[in-house]
């Protein structure tokens, strides 16, 4: 990459995001903002994608929402995101779980592996 | 209004976060300080213009008429000489610098540049028409189709293979996203036209001004 361009972007890219990756159960913090208040929303599933690299890195989380699935793809750099917690470590054999939209209740369980 | 104006090279893309947490795309332009090198007026030249050059020469790669005209700014030879139109003459002294302080955040500006070159492409990429089928029996493929009425020639603008590319090109109605005075960088909203590393004209709109909403 350029020097110039990488510089540019350095700034705005995160230190504190923790090491996690598809298969994994994660809890997002999202800064929403309402009008002009700022509240914080909770959104926690299953790590489907990893993709991209620095500054255009995102991943995107799946959730079961009141029977309907619900993905969101966040930029893994935001500034939105006050806080990611990993909460479970899951073993998956591919980096792109899409196939967990075909799946439904215990069919789309991931079963969990401790990482060292 | 008065416009300005700056030259500079295309770096290259990238994306950067708003304030608000939007990540958007950004062209990374490089603009060293340019320096006046001639200030057109009406009574000696018959319009209003400013000339600013960019990018040292090494005197080895200029001419001698080349150094005598960069000579009268008292400055270097330049790879890219442009004339900047509907500017505020008094504000240009010839030598003097011109840097990315031009513009701020927010600005509406055009960018003008030269497009990538494609060689010679047909009408489908070229021209956007589309294609006839491949097979059962059809034997028009890709050709541009009816060269129009029998009258012993071919209208003019009639859509035909050719060059395509390697155009001036002007995009208008950008925004500046921020500008670093200590780099001599201007980041522009979206994609502006030209390859890396080409030379890029950014001038203040000459349009209303406004952001699209």
């Amino acid at each position: 990459m350029n020097p110039l361009i990488q510089s540019i972007t350095q700034k705005q890219l995160r230190d504190d995001i923790p090491d996690f990756r598809a298969g994994d159960t994660i809890r997002v913090h999202a800064q929403i903002v309402e009008g002009t208040r700022e509240r914080i929303q909770l959104f926690e599933g299953v790590v489907i994608k990893r993709r991209g690299t620095g500054i255009s890195a995102s991943y995107t989380v799946r959730k079961i929402s009141s029977g309907v699935g619900v993905e969101r793809t966040f930029p893994l750099h935001s500034p939105r995101v006050a806080k990611i917690e990993v909460i479970r470590h899951g073993r998956v054999r591919r980096a792109k779980l899409y196939y967990l939209r075909a799946l439904r209740g215990k069919a789309a369980r991931i079963s969990e592996k401790p990482r060292v | 209004m008065a416009r300005k104006g700056i030259l500079g090279t295309k770096v290259g893309m990238t994306q950067v976060f708003t304030k608000n947490g939007e990540l958007i795309p950004v062209t990374v332009i490089k603009a060293d300080p340019n320096v006046v090198l001639q200030v057109k007026t009406p009574e000696t030249d018959g319009y209003e213009a400013v000339q600013l050059g960019y990018d040292d020469l090494r005197k080895v790669l200029s001419t001698k008429p080349a150094q005598g005209h960069a000579a009268k700014a008292n400055t270097t030879p330049k790879r890219y000489i442009r004339e900047i139109r509907d500017v505020a003459l008094d504000d240009y002294k010839v030598g003097a610098t011109v840097t990315v302080d031009e513009f701020q955040a927010g600005d509406i500006v055009d960018v003008t540049g030269r497009s990538k070159g494609h060689g010679f492409q047909g009408n489908i990429k070229k021209n956007g028409q589309s294609r006839g089928p491949e097979t059962h029996g059809s034997r028009y493929h890709r050709v541009p189709g009816s060269m129009g009425s029998i009258i012993n020639r071919v209208f003019k603008n009639k859509a035909l293979p050719g060059r395509m590319g390697n155009h001036k090109v002007t995009m208008q109605n950008l925004e500046v996203v921020s500008t670093d005075t200590e780099n001599n960088v201007i980041l522009i909203r979206g994609n502006v036209p030209g390859a890396n590393k080409s030379l890029v004209t950014i001038r203040s709109t000459v349009k209303h001004g406004k952001l699209k909403k």
